[in-house]
């Protein structure tokens, strides 16, 4: 099987390379070029790039397959641009055995969309006490290992999980929040917060959790990677710990980058997240983070949720937003906003995040895996609950204009998405 | 944002969920309306026809006697058909969701919805799916808001203290956790009252405090300070001992009202409470059942207030 893609504006983010040309895929993978394509992508007018890469996207399968399953979220993916997805180990089981890994992977393997990477659990039912069996599970297929949105608050424990994952040079994936202080909080603790008379999470609930992690890393040497920073105060000490010279890398969720605690609004439980939406001045050093490499990469944390789950007061409502197709455009939306040209805002969605998953996708050179989007930067489009693909139609997003849309996706050189 | 999802496109009262962001002169309405009923419950006949025919569902999700009970009471004077369901103890323990208890409601043809809710917010999602014609008022919503309560604790101010331009309101306790306290600081500073204070350890006040507009104090000294006003919060039971507090002795210690405190604010002050008190804890009886008291008036102006905002939001008067 031979692929052309024909006449588009090539983008690899990863060289820099921005020139209108083609890109020829055969047996899967970027070729020179040469031979007769058995089939062409006009690309005329539209831009090609590597295909998305998202380290955070749950496809709720097993166990809360009401709120969505493996096939609605793998087209959203491959609707999105997105070709490869890490997802998180909270599912029901959670991803602590390695039946449940490999029964994932064999799934979506036979749905041929978006390549998954199952992130699994750091400890048993994700409870912070006993340690899973990592090396079983990184032979089933897990890329990393994770505690999700659940902070292990035995800091002994977090210290062996590090120690024995890094034993094996396992990758850690953690979100940095402070078990006590976080607890029953459910938006950021500051100004809209008290207004609205809510439970607040202090910024320092992150930044604690990060000053103990980074320690840890210090005693362990353990590869972390720290997941959806949220606060100012915590992109500074990842800074200097990167400065530091730790083995650290990092990502923030796209939602996080444009809306903070005032989108809150009446209570709209649409902007309900793990982590909360912290304060504008949050959200302003997040956006520049990214831009300036502190943070590498920005991911969708796609995380579908029922509506009747949504249609509760705040505190009740299930966190969470979609965010497979909204990826692209407030990736887009993000660049334009810090004036970045095209190939530096795609590398935080595509060369970036391939870095931390230690895959070779993510950029268009010979050999590189034949994983491309085709899209539109410029078309615009209105987020309502009839575009989106995800079974999860939460998105503080709905109703609004955004620019990037998705013409075509291919895996592998095979076409999974045309739009 | 949205807009204001109280008012209606008119922009008169369509529901009340939140002092905040309700302007002035409907505040001002509310209480020259209540005045007018104030009348009303001093008569031989308590009752006005305004509300004849309509149906008001008492919606308590949380416990609560007084606060029904004065809302009962108010619509009863409005001629109003009343129908309490204390939703703590049925449909929701059924696994019913908050909006199918009202929409069940709804079928069976409400004009208003009285709702009290454990959680921040509620009253503002059942607002948003209510029929057109029907309306919500919020009888208080988590640590979010109490906006009749706040009413009639601007009523009392008014009528004790006449003029806001010139008062110095301190707000003493567990602020952190105050429905109260948030709707009447709203309140307080949209009529231009010039200075308000919240005093209590940083352990009751909220993280974003100093933005609402208020002076933070720790301390009594120099909270009550020239006070006008001076509103007395409850503790509730659970607080008194934890992470939050040591003890309800130590509390009272620093914190609750006595005589002696009193004597530091001005001499015609009044002091306020939104009761349940808890005598001993917050506030010494000797203050409770003293000459600055306006305890027990509150209670009273709460119905004249509760009939304001319901014949408002119906459009009767």
């Amino acid at each position: 099987m031979k692929l052309l893609v024909k006449g588009g504006r090539v983008i690899d983010p990863a060289s820099g390379r921005d020139a209108v040309g083609d890109v020829f895929i055969a047996d899967g993978k970027i070729v020179q070029g040469g031979g007769t394509p058995d089939r062409t992508v006009d690309a005329k007018g539209l831009v090609v790039a590597p295909g998305l890469i998202d380290l955070a996207a749950r496809l709720r399968e097993p166990g809360h397959e009401h709120k969505a399953t493996l096939e609605s979220e793998m087209d959203a993916a491959v609707a999105g641009g997105v070709t490869s997805l890490a997802c998180p180990p909270d599912t029901d089981p959670p991803l602590d055995e390695p039946g449940l890994v490999d029964m994932l992977r064999r799934r979506a393997k036979a749905l041929s969309r978006a390549r998954v990477y199952p992130v699994g659990a750091l400890t048993v039912k994700l409870e912070g006490r006993q340690l899973t069996e990592m090396a079983e599970l990184a032979e089933a297929g897990c890329v990393a290992f994770s505690q999700a949105n659940v902070p292990v608050s035995d800091t002994q424990v977090l210290w062996r999980a590090l120690q024995y994952a890094a034993t094996f040079d396992f990758p850690v994936w953690l979100r940095a929040e402070d078990a006590w202080l976080a607890k029953d909080g459910v938006a950021h603790d500051g100004e809209v917060a008290t207004r609205l008379g809510l439970a607040g999470i202090p910024a320092f609930a992150e930044t604690i959790a990060l000053a103990q992690l980074f320690e840890l890393v210090r005693a362990t040497g353990a590869r972390v990677h720290v997941c959806r920073v949220s606060s100012a105060a915590g992109v500074a000490m990842l800074r200097r710990a990167r400065h530091d010279g730790l083995p650290l890398t990092c990502d923030v969720g796209i939602h996080h980058l444009h809306l903070s605690d005032m989108d809150l609004g009446y209570f709209d439980s649409h902007c309900r997240l793990e982590p909360p939406l912290r304060s504008q001045r949050d959200r302003e050093a997040l956006a520049a983070a990214l831009a300036d490499g502190t943070i590498d990469c920005a991911v969708s944390d796609h995380t579908p949720v029922d509506e009747d789950q949504k249609l509760l007061p705040f505190a009740e409502a299930e966190p969470g937003a979609t965010g497979l197709e909204l990826l692209l455009p407030l990736a887009l939306k993000w660049g334009v906003e810090r004036k970045l040209n095209l190939a530096q805002t795609l590398a935080r969605v595509t060369s970036a995040p391939a870095r931390v998953l230690g895959v070779a996708s993510g950029r268009i050179e010979p050999g590189a895996p034949g994983d491309l989007v085709v899209f539109d930067p410029q078309a615009h489009w209105r987020v309502s609950p009839g575009e989106l693909r995800s079974q999860g139609r939460n998105t503080p997003f709905l109703g609004v204009e955004l620019a990037g849309r998705v013409r075509t996706t291919i895996v592998a050189g095979h076409v999974v998405f045309e739009a | 944002m949205q807009r204001n999802p109280q008012l209606n496109e008119h922009g008169e009262l369509q529901h009340l969920l939140s002092i905040e962001g309700l302007p002035r002169e409907i505040l001002l309405k509310i209480l020259d309306t209540a005045e007018s009923f104030a009348g009303v419950t001093e008569r031989d006949i308590k009752k006005v026809p305004l509300l004849r025919g309509k149906s008001v569902f008492n919606l308590f999700f949380e416990g609560s006697t007084r606060t029904r009970t004065t809302f009962e009471i108010a619509a009863k004077r409005l001629s109003a058909d009343v129908i309490n369901l204390n939703v703590a103890v049925s449909s929701t323990y059924k696994g019913e969701s908050l909006l199918d208890t009202v929409a069940n409601l709804s079928a069976m043809q409400a004009d208003i919805f009285v709702v009290r809710h454990g959680s921040s917010g509620a009253p503002f999602l059942v607002a948003r799916h209510v029929k057109p014609h029907e309306h919500v008022i919020n009888a208080g919503d988590g640590r979010h808001a109490h906006p009749t309560q706040g009413l009639l604790d601007l009523y009392t101010i008014r009528h004790y203290k006449k003029d806001f331009g010139a008062l110095t309101v301190a707000i003493v306790g567990d602020v952190l956790h105050s429905r109260v306290a948030r709707s009447l600081i709203h309140g307080l500073t949209t009529f231009g009252v010039p200075e308000v204070r919240v005093i209590g350890p940083q352990t009751l006040i909220p993280a974003g405090a100093a933005a609402l507009g208020v002076r933070v104090c720790h301390s009594m000294r120099e909270g009550l300070k020239g006070a006008d006003v001076v509103v007395m919060l409850r503790l509730q039971n659970e607080r008194m001992s934890g992470a939050l507090l040591p003890s309800a002795q130590e509390f009272n210690k620093h914190y609750g009202m006595t005589a002696e405190k009193l004597a530091l604010a001005k001499a015609d002050a009044i002091v306020m409470h939104p009761g349940p008190m808890n005598r001993g804890v917050e506030i010494d009886s000797a203050v409770a059942d003293g000459p600055h008291s306006v305890i027990l008036p509150q209670v009273t102006f709460g119905i004249a207030v509760r009939m304001a905002v319901m014949s408002m939001v119906v459009g009767g008067a």
